[in-house]
């Protein structure tokens, strides 16, 4: 997020996009219905009608794949009635008479067409949007699961910077994160062509600075992201995997696929906490402990670090991730001396500038830090690009619309999308062990428009068969009217019909993120 | 000693052949309930609540008082086992006051801990409760009848220092009681408010008064202190809240560690922030005193002052 | 500012400050039941009465504004009658049950009976016999603890927003209850627990199956793992178990948690956790020393890294751990594995 939680209280209009906020962050959607009954604007797009929408100033149920085009279509109009941030404009951003031209053909009837909603609710999404002196937008998955995902994040960028709503309070540009720590494991070096703190690793500068500091020969070639590695690993290049903490074998796209690269393997660890459906495919399973058993600190959505805290000791003889990964380094021959995870912060500060001033003891007297928090005598920051936008000016980069990669037709004429429920936390590998959650949420289900569950007499609760291109799986079905009638919806915490049997692995090209959100299928009810 | 091998709840332990049950029990981590068991007191199995079943054996036998045997089988939460827990807790809550709201002793209520184990509840009841005596007399100790099981323990600890043994029991069956000297109150007896009975005390029949009113104990911050009065160095516990030191209670009297009152006052004054005003007995009357009286420091003092105003001169 | 006089002594507070803020910012404790900051004052329970010199009668001080030259009495004779006759009412139709009561030790009520000396209700009559609602999987509702202060109302419409819960009849039936009174389960109710969390008295309770004292456990400061947003929250540890979650009134997600946070603890104790490292033997896995499982990792990774170079290395770190070990993760993978393959499920 660019911005923090608490400022939604405080804004004027919340654009949200491909975020069914009060399932999956509960806490800003309450915030959101807080600063809704204080008057604030709400506008809500997203395939199915959630909670949110309910509360919506404009609600639009467009279809999966089509959010380029909705703010394409926004951008239009608020350029035609002249509600962009001229000044903003003019003082902050570079490449504007491009992105006027490009959306200039998204006519709100052009884009109620590709959208699938309602040309007037287009322009009054717009108006709002445009009118308010701060908005805000949040987007999850829906925006970036996509093989235009990078597209759609610039596309939302561009709203924002059009109206002047960056470097401001309560505005912004805010991706709720997911998961507990995504944007500290994306923060600490998690990705493959990144050292902490975004420093790339083909800089030789940056590479230079983490040899120094490393005392190792450090590689300049990006490496592989999670989908490459299992094609290297089915291709026979990739040998050896090292899994901590996760569980591609239900979260990963096309997962026929992910088994055959898991299988193909010399060797694979899974250091988790539980026993998952990916550790059965592993030559050793490492015992790791859980969150309450170890020291640490998570980088929340709003780039907060706080303290994680040992409150009891680790179950039988599971040991702390750290822990594991020291004592593997010095078996290896590397010299890693930390006697507490403090010590590996002292270390990430003095390498990553925007955790430059992070310590604990600083983290014990408040309530976390804001990054970047480059100094010991900084505060942390409450939002981002305050002083002007870091890259010097923002650059809007305009995006045309692009179908899916794969779109319904005749063989497969549903699009599935897929998701995250209240009760359940990503592959259900802690929420399926909590009684009361799975008695809340206990099968995998198939949200069918009631509609078309008619036309194929599909009853509540029917078992019905799903197929795409790649798998096929069979659950019951959840008749509901939230939900347009050639879209499906499948939420992918369970193993058991897993939706990413049927998920397709096509990724973004810049971002490589696959497109989760988008697969087509074959519906039948099974008799 | 010989060691023996005996299997508790499904788990074997070896320990001396003089171990009682309940001993062996704990070293597992086993808890078997007992309310007038205490590891420093002799054992008289007058509770019960501490029965256990025994292979081999028709009734169920007390731990308490049942030395282990090689090859012992013993299972202590079987479904008779919890029955008679019940019925005697339940017995018990039938004549106790439900007072558990205000009571000083909840937190630390065995007879609460025990009730909450085995869902045992106050039930409205006609029969008789026990009397509402209660001795007021003394400065230091609240003893109330009516919240009194019997358990003996305070007898047992006092009658361990030869020259007190004040406390005894009176009385038979319902009307048994707790007494001080042949039924004399804290003022009018002999006793010296060592604070053995209260400590040792699993209800809230003997409670440390100057604690009353100051803080539940499960919101006191508690720090224990050594004495330092004499070379017993007996061991108190300073409790405190929001910062605020507030009172001073004795610890288990051990082996070779007596508890008397001078300590409990001397640590008192080295430690509380405001301490309450000391009480002396005077004859058979409690007398508020100066601090300097109380633990006996007047000549001390007088001392220190004499030479100190020499050294002036 | 203005000037008030509390107790006899004079104090500066800001001019629209109540009674009850402008006592609690100098430190001056008035007791409240239905008095929560984050919540439009309510003024119910009556706890807070305090004394304004010149008024006829004691005002609740959780809304009444201080005004400039305002003498103000917390705790003469007169007030602390006033709240024992409040703690009176409320514990003659109280159950008396603090023997076993999971509320005892952290009970509201119980605070003050303690503080204000009252042993027990002095008002004979009628007590409550109402239906306990035990639908909801995560908590229960007995109505005959409730004190009607409204705190789980107001948080479920104030800040929750969903609403879920009411008031329903009238007097001395009163109850909170869920519309047409079709039980929780079957209401809108999310189970976010925010109302169990502010429940003064043991009215509403969390359901465990680990039987605890409130007074046997600690609380232990941490970040929820969950999603993303980081809420800060207390576990509740008795031994080496977590029996509770409690959330952070004094983090950003302001006493706030969801159903996942409040009470989806119950993975970390759960008898599935790996307790041993495993190595598949003949395709079956079985039980390893650490020394073992180290010793073949660390041959397999030598057999490798010679046999086709560290490129033909792949590692997934982790979005569910700390900081602390994703930079560890990388670390290792870069500077002693020597690939940059290293990726997590940001993207998933």
């Amino acid at each position: 997020m660019t911005n923090s939680i608490e400022e939604i209280l405080n804004t004027d209009a919340m654009f949200v996009i491909g975020s069914n906020t009060t399932e999956n962050h509960p806490i800003i959607g309450a915030t959101m219905k807080r600063a809704k009954k204080k008057g604030a604007k709400l506008i809500v797009a997203d395939p199915r009608r959630i909670e949110l929408a309910e509360y919506a100033d404009v609600y639009l149920q467009l279809k999966p794949g089509t959010n380029i085009a909705l703010l394409n279509g926004m951008m239009h109009v608020i350029i035609e009635k002249g509600l962009q941030d001229k000044e903003f404009i003019e003082k902050n951003t570079e490449n504007y008479e491009e992105l006027a031209k490009l959306v200039k053909e998204y006519t709100p009837e052009r884009v109620a067409e590709i959208c699938g909603v309602n040309a007037e609710d287009i322009v009054k999404a717009a108006t709002i949007y445009g009118e308010a002196k701060k908005a805000g937008i949040y987007y999850t998955m829906g925006v970036t699961q996509h093989t235009t995902g990078t597209n759609g994040v610039m596309s939302v960028s561009n709203l924002a910077l059009l109206c002047g709503n960056v470097g401001k309070e309560s505005a912004g540009v805010n991706p709720l994160r997911g998961q507990n720590n995504v944007q500290g494991a994306c923060d600490m070096g998690g990705l493959p062509a990144d050292y902490p703190g975004y420093q790339k690793v083909f800089n030789e500068e940056a590479a230079e600075k983490f040899e120094k500091a490393w005392n190792a020969k450090l590689s300049r070639k990006p490496g592989l992201t999670v989908s490459e590695m299992l094609n290297e690993a089915e291709n026979g290049n990739i040998r050896f995997m090292y899994i901590m903490g996760e569980n591609p074998m239900v979260s990963d796209p096309d997962i026929n696929h992910v088994r055959k690269a898991l299988n193909n393997l010399d060797f694979l660890v899974v250091q988790d906490i539980f026993f998952t459906e990916t550790c059965e495919l592993a030559d050793v399973v490492l015992p790791a402990a859980s969150f309450a058993e170890k020291d640490g600190t998570f980088t929340n959505t709003e780039r907060r670090v706080q303290r994680v805290r040992k409150a009891i000791e680790p179950a039988g003889e599971a040991k702390a991730d750290w822990k594991i990964l020291v004592d593997l380094m010095n078996l290896l021959g590397y010299k890693a001396r930390y006697s507490d995870p403090s010590k590996i912060m002292d270390e990430i500060a003095s390498l990553t500038p925007s955790y430059g001033g992070i310590d604990y003891k600083r983290l014990e007297d408040r309530m976390g830090i804001q990054w970047p928090c480059p100094s010991k005598d900084h505060p942390g920051t409450k939002y981002l690009h305050k002083n002007g936008i870091t890259r010097g000016k923002g650059l809007f980069m305009p995006a045309e619309q692009v179908d899916s990669a794969e779109m319904p037709d005749k063989k497969y004429p549903y699009a599935l999308t897929t998701g995250r429920i209240l009760y359940h936390y990503h592959t259900r590998t802690m929420t399926g062990r909590v009684e009361g959650l799975n008695k809340k949420a206990s099968n995998n289900y198939v949200e069918i428009n009631e509609v078309t569950a008619k036309k194929l007499g599909i009853k509540d609760g029917d078992i019905v068969r799903l197929t795409s291109r790649r798998g096929v799986v069979e659950v019951a079905a959840r008749i509901t009217d939230i939900i347009g009638e050639e879209v499906l919806f499948m939420p992918f915490h369970f193993a058991e019909g897993a939706a990413n049997y049927l998920t397709n692995t096509a990724l973004d090209p810049i971002a490589k993120i696959p497109e989760l959100k988008v697969a087509a299928v074959k519906l039948e009810k099974i008799s | 000693m010989k060691n023996v091998t005996l299997t508790i709840d499904g788990q074997k332990v070896t320990v001396p052949e003089n171990y009682s049950i309940i001993q062996a029990a704990k070293e597992l981590g086993i808890d078997i309930p007992a309310l007038c068991y205490d590891p420093n007191l002799e054992v008289v199995g007058a509770c019960r609540l501490c029965l256990v079943e025994i292979e081999g054996s028709r009734k169920l036998e007390t731990s308490c008082s049942t030395k282990v045997r090689e090859g012992m089988v013993v299972n202590t939460e079987t479904e008779k086992v919890v029955k008679a827990r019940k019925d005697i807790l339940q017995l018990l809550l039938d004549s106790h006051p439900n007072d558990c709201l205000t009571c000083q002793k909840a937190g630390e209520c065995l007879l609460q801990a025990y009730a909450y184990r085995y869902d045992v509840k106050f039930r409205e009841h006609d029969g008789a409760m026990r009397p509402k005596l209660i001795d007021t007399s003394s400065p230091y100790i609240l003893k109330d009848d009516s919240k009194c099981i019997l358990c003996g323990k305070c007898v047992r600890t006092c009658s361990q220092v030869d020259d007190r043994q004040v406390l005894s029991f009176a009385g038979r069956g319902y009307d048994t009681r707790i007494v001080l000297d042949l039924d004399k109150t804290f003022e009018t007896s002999k006793c010296v408010s060592c604070n053995r009975c209260v400590v040792v005390c699993p209800v809230g029949a003997l409670v440390d008064k100057r604690l009353m009113g100051k803080t539940r104990i499960w919101d006191a911050e508690v720090k224990t202190v050594d004495c330092k009065v004499c070379a017993y160095g007996c061991e108190f516990e300073v409790l405190s809240k929001k910062g605020k030191k507030l009172a001073v209670r004795a610890k288990a009297p051990s082996n070779g560690r007596p508890l008397c009152l001078k300590g409990r006052l001397t640590t008192e004054l080295m430690h509380l922030d405001n301490p309450d005003k000391p009480y002396r007995k005077i004859g058979n009357k409690f007398v508020e005193s100066s601090w300097t009286k109380a633990i006996s420091i007047a000549d001390i003092i007088e001392k220190i002052n004499k030479l100190e105003n020499n050294e002036e001169k | 500012m203005v000037q008030v006089t509390i107790n006899g002594i004079k104090y500066e507070v800001e001019k629209d400050k109540t009674i009850l803020q402008a006592c609690r910012e100098v430190g001056i404790e008035i007791p409240t039941l239905c008095h929560d900051e984050r919540l439009a004052p309510y003024g119910a329970c009556r706890m807070c009465l305090v004394e304004v010199e010149g008024g006829k009668n004691l005002v609740t001080s959780c809304t009444t504004k201080v005004r400039d030259g305002m003498v103000v009495y917390t705790n003469n004779p007169k007030v602390i009658n006033a709240r024992r006759d409040v703690l009176d009412l409320l514990l003659s139709n109280h159950p008396m049950e603090c023997l076993t009561c999971e509320k005892s030790g952290n009970c509201k009520l119980q605070d003050y009976a303690y503080e204000y000396g009252l042993v027990d209700g002095t008002y004979e009559g009628e007590k409550r016999n109402k239906e306990i609602d035990d639908s909801n999987h995560f908590y229960y509702y007995d109505p005959n603890k409730c004190i009607l202060c409204g705190l789980c109302v107001r948080v479920c419409d104030e800040l929750q927003c969903t609403n879920a819960i009411g008031f329903e009849d009238r007097g001395f039936n009163t109850i909170v209850a869920t519309p047409f009174n079709q039980g929780l389960e079957k209401s809108k109710c999310v189970s976010c627990g925010n109302c169990v969390s502010v429940c003064p008295v043991g009215a509403l309770q969390p359901k465990t199956k680990v039987k605890f004292r409130y007074w046997e456990t600690k609380k232990v400061r941490t970040t929820c793992s969950y999603c993303g947003v980081g809420c800060q929250m207390d576990l509740l540890v008795k031994g080496n178990q977590v029996v509770g979650v409690e959330p952070a009134f004094d983090g950003f997600n302001n006493g706030l948690l969801c159903v996942k946070g409040k009470f989806g603890y119950k993975f970390i104790n759960h008898p599935d956790r790996l307790k041993k490292p495993l190595i598949k033997k003949d395709g079956e896995f079985v039980e390893a020393t650490w020394e073992e499982a180290y010793r073949l990792i660390v041959s397999k990774i030598k057999e490798t890294k010679e046999n086709y170079g560290a490129e033909a290395f792949g590692g997934l770190t982790s979005a569910r751990c700390t900081n602390e070990e994703n930079y560890l993760f990388q670390k290792l993978f870069r500077a002693v594995i020597g690939t940059n393959n290293v990726d997590h499920c940001a993207r998933l």
